[in-house]
């Protein structure tokens, strides 16, 4: 047994998740979603599209989700990979797909992806600021030379999965990641993937001020 | 000579206040804690029936009046009941995380399972 688990975060994505799991389960078929109280019945309808579901009984945030996908992912004894995916249809399938390739090629340990790597993302100037301002900022504080700090898009292998501990509830969670990297000295590389704005997820996705919420968190830690 | 009493106090309330912050929840810090909260109380006390003293060791200290001595004093233990209230706040969290993480993946069905049969 040699499986792929991907792992989704997810929480009040009913109009998109259920389409965003079919075509996932073509190339990946064990996917979990982590919910975290939806309440528009996102529950279901990943249920119905073919996913397990995994409940976290009261909101915890992102980072908890992904956290608990891996612990989940960790219990099957043939889980060899874990990718972690947004729900709202942002990512794409063939970008994963060629990230667990170079896991499985051996070349590193985990593949972050990057959408700075290429020019397939259509992306606002402010937004793409504050995303630069972060990578920067992770890039100084850890030393990896990273393109693109807060991608969701990534893949990892059954032994850094083991390894990383997500403690930041929320969006803090992907400096955190970077910062355990780093520490364990891992072997890192990134991968150019296509993030998708669509007017869906641009009036769903998280706020410029939102940035401010993540450095305070990483502060206070 | 009023310069180098200034500083020491300020480096004083900053070692303070930092020992207190990161103390968490260790016995020995919540002690000192709470001597440093009766200390306060006694003084505060104190300053209502005998200002003057208040005052002559404000002025010794070169702060200027006793009312001062007590604003700064109520600041810094603003800041340090903020801080440990955040990091109180953060085990509590860390706590609520573990349990509902367990709660969510002992609830969880383990298609694997089937495989072994
Ligand atoms: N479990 C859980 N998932 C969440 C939570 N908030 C967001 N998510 C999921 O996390 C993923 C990414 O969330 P977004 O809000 O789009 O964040 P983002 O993609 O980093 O930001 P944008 O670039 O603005 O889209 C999606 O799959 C969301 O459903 C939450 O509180 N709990
Ligand atoms: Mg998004």
């Amino acid at each position: 047994m040699n499986r792929t688990w991907v792992v989704i975060p997810m929480y009040n994505e009913a109009t998109v998740v259920g389409s965003v799991i079919q075509s996932l389960r073509t190339v990946f078929p064990q996917v979990v979603c982590v919910d975290d109280g939806s309440s528009d019945g996102s529950q279901d309808i990943a249920r119905t599209a073919g996913a397990v579901v995994v409940q976290h009984p009261i909101n915890l945030g992102q980072g908890a989700a992904l956290q608990t996908g891996i612990e989940f992912a960790l219990q099957d004894p043939g889980m060899r990979n874990v990718v972690t995916f947004d729900a709202d249809g942002q990512h794409r399938i063939v970008d994963a797909a060629a990230m667990v390739a170079r896991l499985d090629a051996g070349e590193a340990d985990i593949v972050l992806g990057s959408r700075f790597l290429d020019d397939r993302t259509q992306i606002g100037p402010m937004k793409r600021l504050v995303l630069k301002t972060a990578a920067v900022q992770s890039r100084m504080a850890t030393g990896l030379d990273l393109t693109d700090a807060h991608n969701g898009l990534r893949a990892m292998n059954r032994e850094v999965a083991s390894k990383l501990h997500l403690t930041q509830n929320r969006m803090a969670h992907a400096s955190e990641l970077v910062h355990q990297i780093a520490e364990m000295k891992l072997r890192w590389v990134e991968h150019p993937v296509e993030i998708i704005y669509t007017d869906y997820s641009k009036s769903k996705g998280q706020s410029l001020l939102n940035s401010v919420n993540i450095l305070a968190e990483l502060f206070f830690r | 000579m009023l310069l180098i009493v200034q500083i020491v106090l300020v480096l004083a309330v900053i070692l303070v206040s930092f020992v207190l912050m990161r103390g968490g929840a260790n016995a020995r810090h919540l002690a000192i804690r709470r001597i440093m909260l009766m200390i306060f109380a006694v003084a505060a006390v104190a300053s209502i029936f005998f200002p003057h003293v208040l005052t002559s060791l404000a002025s010794f200290l070169g702060v200027g009046r006793g009312t001062d001595l007590v604003l700064y004093a109520t600041i810094v233990s603003f800041f340090v009941f903020m801080a440990t209230t955040y990091q109180r706040f953060r085990h509590a969290e860390n706590a609520l995380t573990a349990l509902s993480r367990r709660i969510a993946l002992d609830e969880a069905p383990k298609p694997w399972a089937d495989d072994r049969r």
